[in-house]
């Protein structure tokens, strides 16, 4: 059931709105050009112009709301205090790390809960990943076909693959005790248990993220001439001689950027433990769907603000250490 | 470049035909388990999808179940606001899209071809992007969204879809923009082009593969974007897209399994199209700005 009505208004929603992005670009456009290039005529006028209209958009969507935010984080803004917020300093910073984040979890085990979570998931993406895109990385029968095939779970919106993903974890209808039952095995709790309810996370998100990994990889093993194959063969060196010794030096390039987004990616995963969970469990939270639930179930403004920023700062000493360690992103930025 | 004979004889990592045949079946057998992991709980979405009406709880495992019927896509269809779900989302969806990959298109470009002052930083802002959770700018731009007055409009959602997908791309295209050589531009600028004629004819045309991959990305991220949708629109009937719509499916009292299965399938086609006709600029297009070496 569709009605010409809706049509209507949901395209003159978007309709405005994509004109005022095209008439603020054209503004901003003609404004650097007469300014850059005619007035000053800097000798990067046009990089400057070309950059223009991403840089505005991250300003004002992520620049600006970050440093609101980090003022909110010193405030005790909440849904009481939601016109005239009080300046409470580093209270809440203090109160993330002293006083229950959700109603009774503390943040030094969420954040336990997330690393082994954020451990657990990528080891299988990229063990996984690695080895499917080894196996496709040859002459073969069908490789196209299979390539395609593996890659579905990809295509599939994660929305709806975590809440299918969820009714196979139903106790009576669910494939997952279906099977396990005709193994005349125990059926398991599997939404309300807290261990296998972590399981059944890690095993949906492992399902929806090999795909990418392997992508990524096979794009990296093509790149590898098979002549150091050759020479290394001719050398009697073993299948994990060259594993070792060829594949993943030469992958490296590849594999760090990979590993990098892939822990992001998974540490900030929202979609799959909130769907598989549905905010039941608390045992099942990670930071991020905790850091919503401080947000919008309990309201707490200010305190999640905090609470985000420190997750945010984790992060970051993360991606210091682990650049410093693999070197190999300076590559990238320094060409 | 890949032709069999170049292939070393017993190579685990780079061999072909010579493969025995007890390997090939071993390798064979493994991707046939992938394969079957992969698209099984896809299978039984469509299953359900397929059942009627009173069997939608049931320990049958067969995939057509043998009184398969389309009710619930008839129901979805043309009983529930499923289609103005999706109308809604796809008006979005490639609107923002577009706008993504040209705005991501520039900039990559500016990054890759100059060495402007501040290009260091910008590049490491990029990546940093990344590492912010989503619901850490929920709260801010919700709470900004309701000062501005833009909650349950399309608004803001349109330009937050715009943007958020800007450093992902950029990050590609900057990355496969490098391994083009500059010298086409250069011989396209001494013909006569301009820079940007340069940039439009030659180096755009030659970064399909990477442009392909981005587009995917930014459809997909705004096609299945759920966290902002439910902060933004609120309970706008009219306006939900069909991640809230199908969700609220199976948040009502009692989940509508067929429908929801249903719904999902005819949701997932797009997708899987896209996907298919695109995987052959997977693989090329998706360098993360690494491979040069």
């Amino acid at each position: 059931m569709i009605t010409s009505e809706v049509i209507l208004k949901s395209l003159g929603e978007v309709g405005t709105t994509v004109i005022l992005i095209l008439v603020g670009t054209v503004l901003v456009e003609a404004l650097l050009y007469l300014i850059l290039m005619k007035w000053l005529k800097y000798k990067y006028a046009l990089p400057f112009m070309l950059l223009a209209p991403a840089v505005i958009g991250l300003i004002a969507l992520v620049i600006y709301p970050l440093i609101w935010e980090l003022r909110l984080s010193f405030t005790n803004m909440s849904l009481k205090a939601f016109r005239d917020p009080q300046f409470i300093g580093f209270k809440n910073y203090v109160r993330v790390f002293t006083e229950p984040v959700l109603k009774q979890k503390m943040f030094f085990p969420l954040l336990g809960q997330t690393v082994l979570w954020t451990v657990i998931n990528i080891a299988f993406h990229v063990g996984g990943g690695l080895g499917l895109a080894m196996l496709l990385n040859r002459k073969m029968r069908g490789k196209g076909i299979y390539r395609a095939i593996i890659i579905l779970p990809w295509a599939v919106p994660q929305v709806i693959a975590v809440l299918a993903w969820r009714g196979e974890f139903n106790f009576a209808y669910g494939y997952f005790n279906i099977l396990l039952t005709r193994l005349g095995l125990p059926a398991v709790q599997w939404l309300a248990d807290p261990v296998a309810n972590f399981a059944a996370m890690c095993m949906t998100n492992i399902w929806l993220g090999i795909p990418f990994m392997m992508v990524t990889l096979l794009g990296g093993l093509q790149s590898i001439s098979s002549e150091y194959y050759e020479a290394a063969e001719m050398d009697g060196a073993n299948a994990w001689q060259q594993f070792k010794n060829i594949t993943l030096p030469l992958i490296q390039p590849v594999l760090t950027p990979a590993i990098l987004l892939g822990t992001f990616w998974t540490f900030n995963n929202f979609n799959v433990p909130f769907f598989i969970n549905q905010n039941e469990l608390e045992s099942s939270d990670i930071l991020v769907t905790g850091l919503f639930r401080a947000a919008f179930q309990y309201n707490r403004y200010g305190f999640s603000a905090a609470f985000a920023f420190v997750i945010f700062a984790l992060l970051l000493l993360f991606t210091i250490f682990y650049m410093r360690y693999t070197k190999s992103l300076k590559g990238a930025y320094e060409s | 470049m890949s032709t069999a004979n170049q292939y070393p004889k017993k190579s685990f990592f780079r061999s072909g035909r010579e493969d025995s045949p007890f390997k090939r079946i071993i390798i064979h057998l493994v991707l046939i388990i992938a394969c079957i992991i992969a698209v099984f709980p896809i299978l039984r979405i469509l299953a359900v999808s397929l059942r009627p009406g009173d069997r939608l709880m049931s320990t049958d495992l067969a995939i057509i179940p043998p009184d398969a019927t389309l009710e619930s896509y008839r129901i979805i269809l043309f009983d529930k606001p499923f289609l103005s779900w999706v109308w809604n989302s796809l008006a979005i969806t490639i609107s923002t899209a577009l706008i993504g990959v040209i705005l991501a298109a520039t900039a990559a470009y500016a990054f890759s071809r100059w060495k402007f002052p501040g290009r260091s930083v910008g590049l490491v802002f990029l990546l940093a992007t990344q590492m912010i959770p989503a619901s850490m700018l929920m709260i801010p731009i919700y709470i900004l969204a309701i000062k501005l007055g833009m909650v349950g409009t399309y608004r803001g959602l349109v330009i937050a879809y715009c943007v958020t997908s800007i450093p992902f791309s950029v990050w590609i295209l900057k990355g496969y923009y490098d391994t083009i050589p500059v010298d086409l531009e250069e011989a396209a600028r001494i013909d006569g082009c301009s820079q940007i004629q340069a940039f439009l004819r030659v180096l755009l045309p030659l970064s399909t593969p990477a442009l392909a991959i981005t587009f995917l990305f930014n459809f997909m991220a705004a096609w299945n974007e759920y966290l902002l949708a439910r902060v933004m629109l609120g309970s706008q009937e009219s306006l939900l897209t069909w991640p809230l719509g199908l969700q609220r499916l199976q948040g009502q009292f009692q989940t509508q399994w067929g429908q929801f299965s249903a719904g999902s399938i005819l949701v997932m086609i797009p997708v899987m199209v896209l996907f298919l006709y695109s995987s052959k600029y997977l693989i090329s297009g998706l360098t993360l700005g690494g491979v040069k070496g």
